[in-house]
């Protein structure tokens, strides 16, 4: 069975996600990938201002395919996370509470995880015209220079994704996995 | 044989519907090995993926709209005929108009950047695209396309192995090629090995391996033998549908050989994802 959250996420939110959990989330949720990460973390390195407010905030890797007409949104599943690894400690440390995306983060993200009591879920990758069904309509916040990359809010009616680490550091990519393999 | 003009806007027209029909209509190899290693599957989240992108892969045909938002690099296999010759255009201008079509008009995303390290401007228009071509015997053009996503692209690699690793250096390679890639490429994957040849003739057949449909195998009972030996060990790796664990890592593995020198055995594992995106025409 499914958990139903309605977004902005709490703290007990957090604090009830077990990895392995199936959630369905609602609400309002930012996306950003490769280029908009590099662009947040640069400015975030020199100490100015961030042109969008993380506090708070899920970001979904995702860089949507273009919305075929009557649809709010094009297919729009996500992108793999390992590449924004370099930049998310510094985000989570920032105030954002969480990303969807899919596949391994390194040690690193995983402790910023940790230390910031966030969560990381995940997506099924390649599901795209399945997971746009559950986008309701979509805002560009900035850098539409960025195209496919630009950073844009997503409302949201039960997106399905899975808790792949949660705030204590469980990690459903590492402990899966070895339960099906078979030795020769 | 005579000499056979062709219009390039015949071209173009082609290309345009090839990779519009790729990214919304999957192959039917791919479907029915979803369905068949999703009864076989042990983990109950695992079944669920799979169930998932089954009914994605049937949203995206029914609506025409694209299977994964990653619908992309444009990679085509041309055998063009050398009794062909183009009428008003180019050959090339005609292959790239043919994928902006398709790309603007077909809903599909830009995922092109004009320099790789230091500008990584998007071109808009998914052009320019990976174009092989040979020339064979013929008045025909055949094309094979893909829109080869780079989730699972990044996943590959290649390996100048030399001849005394025999066949257990090759499968090595490709195991731990896969391993590596883990969960991060889209499982459950297609992997396409290329053999032989020199460096990049390897690394093509690689990617030529990934537009065969799955349900073939490579002629020579050898290599039949070696990926269906492959894909059985990969299932056993344990990763399973969007690598949240399960026996279903792989769907498929196509080997391609090519001869090659005394001195050498290039081995490259291309990875591609569930969306295993290709189409072909003759014109």
């Amino acid at each position: 069975m499914a958990k139903k959250i309605t977004l902005p996420i709490t703290e007990e939110d957090i604090e009830n996600l077990k990895a392995g959990d199936s959630v369905l989330l609602s609400g309002s949720i930012i996306t950003g990938r490769d280029a908009a990460h590099k662009r947040l973390f640069e400015l975030l390195e020199e100490g100015k201002e961030l042109p969008v407010n993380i506090n708070g905030e899920i970001i979904y890797y995702v860089g949507p395919a273009p919305a075929k007409p009557p649809y709010a949104v094009g297919p729009a599943g996500p992108t793999s996370s390992y590449r924004m690894d370099k930049y998310t400690p510094a985000l989570l440390d920032r105030g954002m509470k969480g990303m969807i995306g899919k596949g391994a983060r390194n040690k690193e993200v995983v402790d910023a995880v940790v230390r910031n009591h966030c969560v990381y879920f995940a997506a099924i990758g390649g599901a795209a015209a399945l997971i746009a069904k559950s986008i309701k309509s979509e805002e560009l916040l900035c850098y539409e220079d960025l195209g496919t990359e630009a950073i844009r809010r997503y409302e949201i009616e039960d997106f399905p994704c899975i808790v792949v680490i949660d705030s204590k550091g469980n990690n459903l990519y590492e402990s899966e996995p070895p339960k099906y393999r078979v030795s020769d | 044989m005579e000499i056979r003009k062709i219009k390039a806007d015949t071209v173009t027209k082609t290309v345009k519907q090839l990779f519009m029909d790729c990214n919304y209509f999957i192959d039917d190899s791919i479907t029915k090995a979803l369905k068949e290693f999703k009864e076989k599957e042990k983990s109950p989240v695992g079944r669920d993926v799979l169930s998932q992108l089954l009914e994605n892969n049937e949203i995206a045909a029914a609506e025409q709209i694209p299977i994964c938002q990653d619908t992309g690099m444009a990679v085509l296999f041309v055998e063009y005929g050398d009794k062909v010759v183009i009428e008003d255009g180019s050959f090339k201008e005609a292959v790239e108009q043919g994928v902006r079509e398709a790309y603007d008009e077909g809903y599909l995303r830009k995922s092109v950047v004009s320099d790789p390290v230091f500008d990584r401007i998007n071109t808009k228009d998914n052009t320019p695209a990976v174009i092989h071509t040979e020339i064979v015997k013929g008045d025909k053009i055949k094309f094979l396309v893909g829109g080869k996503g780079f989730g699972s692209e990044n996943m590959s690699a290649i390996k100048m192995l030399t001849p005394s690793y025999g066949a257990e250096g090759v499968k090595d390679f490709i195991l731990e090629t896969v391993r590596k890639a883990g969960p991060n490429p889209c499982p459950p994957i297609v992997v396409g090995v290329g053999i032989g040849g020199t460096f990049e003739k390897a690394a093509q057949l690689a990617k030529k391996a990934t537009f065969r449909p799955i349900d073939t195998e490579n002629p020579d009972p050898r290599y039949a033998a070696m990926e269906r030996e492959l894909l059985e060990n990969i299932n056993k790796m344990g990763f399973g549908p969007a690598g949240l664990g399960g026996n279903t890592t792989a769907l498929g593995v196509n080997i391609e050989t090519y001869p090659t020198h005394i001195a050498g055995m290039p081995v490259a594992v291309n990875i591609c994802c569930h969306a295993a995106r290709h189409k072909e025409a003759e014109i």
